[in-house]
């Protein structure tokens, strides 16, 4: 009993028994489902186009862990930054039969556009004091206009075969490349925050932002820096979208991206309060989002239809999750384990 | 000299940001009639046309700015406003249900989404931003389950109730073949300023509004004043709910139809109106008459747009996040000047 209460008070529980439930679900409705084979040298398989089309959400949710850690709240524009540095490397590689610039240099434009983006941010949430919400609401609604500035309002696409290995495959290698960018940046957002104090450091500038800087941090900076380091999560994110479609379209690359990552990182176990954080969590969060749509499209629920299960799932979800709502559970089992008390002492 | 005193306490702070909201909108009417005034920019239809373009965006701002003023958020209203829009039209066309019964119905539908939505809210502490969320998926999934195709409403009460026109007869003008007109406005603007109006009072003369600003304040000061923060934050998203079915009604009675994408993202637009108009998303602060102004100004600025001809539709948005960096940049001045202040206030 005692293991059983220590496991259930891990940080991680809840939230990997909700993916367990979905992945159980899937493999109870199609035995198939675990089963991965290689085609074309190359893997296939439920599981891994779940990783594959998870792989933006889980770069995405790691940026925004940072923010809600470090600052309370959620950066809703980085679906608009992912068009906006997409629409910049597409547009400087041009739609010729070969590369206007080098791709890397592309790339990295992109790459510095976004971090702009996210120092913008967070010069307006860190340094200006204005709510987060309400900071990046600004590039919510300016983002994908700029993106459409830079397109000139059209579909732009890139027809050099080799900007494709970014959102699908690389050769030789039997791995979705997106799958192995998002383990990169998991990996060395996990190295970067735990081999340094830099986690405890956004931990404590989020529980309480004014002690932490009388105790030295300088929390301006920190929440700053988590900001940037979100726009640079969704410049990436937004590199490989644009590169699974070989084309920018600034309405809908990365649309409604930014409700889904903060999802993942509410779903994975993160107050959205701030203060303490789980990266693990919010990767959990993202591929169980990502689970979650694709047992349903295999139940052949339409696209647009999804977003109703979809709901139900996260409300239930959340609900679980929510305090309130265990105090209202131990209030009854407290209850209950007294009228047996009770009666066995009759 | 008392009267002087009473205006500048008015200006100081967030009735400061309220003037500059209001001066604003005018500044930007009078530079779109100097622009385009030999376009009829300044005849009195565009000016209504205003209301009338943005009825549903009125009625959203102002549940939205008493979400906002308790310290929540509702990012479900834009997909609220599509379900009933195609809520309407699956009744009254495909069900052949009178006008009427359907309104009713969908208002209802609305004060029970807010109901579960407050609960969760307030009462399992759930935050606003996920569970609203939640309601987003929600709504816009049950769109896409009633119809994925586009219905038209051609419901004749329903139509006749969209197209009745109620004239200005004593304002008369003269349109460009030199015809005399009067002003019109449709029945959504009747409700829109109804709600505006009603709204007011609700936040600035009862118990209801005042708990709406404590509670927005400092909850646990609220609580300890013997206010219940619970019930009162419920009430406000069971009313954020009625008003955003109402802003869907009136929304339809504009585009007369369903399909799965309407008013996508116009949630945003009602943060932004709230925000313009000088709500502040911690909470404690907010007008309903600045929310009134937030959309006007989006509505002018659209109204210029349209005027100029080439300039691309995405420039509103542009020009709107530019306004709302303008508004944000400003408030976030005032509240360190105040602060500066009440230390200084402090420390004598």
């Amino acid at each position: 009993m005692d293991k059983l209460k220590k496991m259930t008070s891990y940080r991680l529980f809840w939230p990997i028994v909700c993916l367990a439930l979905v992945l159980l679900f899937n493999l109870i409705k199609s035995p198939s489902f675990f089963e991965i084979s290689i085609k074309n040298g190359v893997l296939y398989g439920y599981l891994v186009d779940i990783f594959n089309r998870s792989s933006e959400l889980i770069i995405l949710a790691v940026g925004m862990t940072l923010c809600v850690a470090s600052s309370a709240g959620t950066d809703i524009s980085v679906g608009a930054i992912m068009a906006l540095s997409g629409a910049v490397s597409v547009y400087l590689l041009g739609s010729g039969e070969t590369y206007a610039i080098p791709w890397i240099a592309a790339i990295l434009i992109g790459l510095v556009v976004s971090v702009l983006c996210g120092m913008w941010n967070g010069f307006l949430v860190a340094n200006m004091k204005i709510q987060p919400m309400v900071a990046t609401l600004i590039l919510f609604t300016a983002g994908r206009g700029m993106a459409q500035l830079i397109t000139g309002g059209n579909n732009l696409y890139v027809k050099v075969d080799s900007f494709k290995y970014l959102g699908g495959f690389l050769p030789h290698i039997p791995v979705p490349t997106p799958i192995l960018v998002a383990i990169i940046v998991v990996i060395l957002a996990t190295l970067f925050l735990n081999k340094t104090a830099t986690k405890l450091y956004i931990e404590s500038v989020g529980i309480n932002p004014r002690a932490s800087r009388l105790f030295g941090l300088n929390s301006t900076k920190i929440i700053f820096i988590t900001y940037a380091a979100c726009g640079l999560c969704a410049g990436i994110a937004g590199m490989i979208a644009t590169s699974r479609i070989t084309s920018i379209d600034a309405n809908n690359v990365g649309n409604l991206m930014e409700l889904d990552a903060i999802l993942a990182v509410a779903l994975g176990g993160n107050s959205l309060a701030g203060g303490k954080f789980s990266v693990a969590g919010s990767v959990i969060g993202a591929i169980t989002i990502q689970a979650l749509s694709t047992t349903l499209y295999a139940m052949k629920v339409t696209g647009d239809q999804l977003p109703l299960y979809k709901a139900i799932v996260v409300i239930i979800i959340v609900t679980l999750q929510s305090p309130e709502f265990k105090k209202y559970l131990n209030r009854i089992k407290a209850k209950r384990a007294a009228k047996t008390a009770g009666e066995k002492v009759a | 000299m008392a009267m002087v005193e009473k205006i500048k306490n008015k200006l100081r702070g967030n009735g400061f940001l309220l003037a500059v909201t209001i001066v604003l909108f005018f500044v930007l009417y009078i530079a779109g009639a100097i622009l385009y005034g030999d376009r009829n920019f300044t005849s009195p239809q565009v000016f209504l046309n205003l209301f009338i373009s943005n009825a549903g965006l009125i009625i959203a701002a102002v549940g939205m700015t008493f979400v906002l003023i308790t310290g929540g958020i509702d990012i479900s209203i834009g997909s609220v406003i599509g379900v009933v829009c195609m809520m309407l039209a699956w009744m009254m066309e495909v069900k052949h249900m009178s006008a009427v019964v359907a309104i009713i119905l969908v208002l209802v539908f609305g004060v029970i989404f807010g109901l579960v939505q407050g609960f969760l809210v307030a009462y399992l502490k759930i935050q606003p931003f996920i569970v609203t969320l939640g309601g987003m998926f929600f709504a816009r999934g049950l769109t896409a389950l009633i119809s994925s195709d586009m219905i038209s409403i051609e419901n004749p009460t329903f139509l006749s109730l969209a197209n009745y026109r109620i004239y200005f007869g004593f304002i008369t003008y003269y349109n460009n073949r030199g015809v005399a007109m009067h002003p019109y406005i449709y029945l959504s603007v009747v409700i829109a300023l109804l709600v505006v109006a009603i709204s007011f009072v609700i936040l600035r003369y009862t118990k209801f509004g005042r708990a709406v600003f404590a509670v927005g304040g400092n909850e646990q000061s609220a609580l300890l004043m013997g206010l219940n923060p619970k019930v009162t934050k419920l009430k406000v998203y069971v009313l954020n709910g009625f008003l955003a079915s109402l802003a869907g009604f009136a929304f339809c009675l504009n585009s007369c139809g369903g399909f799965v994408e309407q008013a996508r993202g116009f949630e945003m637009d009602a943060i932004a109106a709230a925000v313009i108009g000088g709500t502040l998303l911690t909470g404690g602060v907010g007008t309903v008459v600045g929310s009134l102004f937030g959309s006007l100004i989006k509505g002018i600025i659209e109204t210029i747009i349209t005027f100029q001809g080439t300039l691309s539709s995405w420039w509103t948005r542009i020009v709107i996040a530019l306004l709302l960096c303008f508004f944000v940049i400003l408030q976030s001045v005032f509240k360190s000047i105040r602060e500066k202040r009440l230390a200084q206030g402090n420390e004598k």
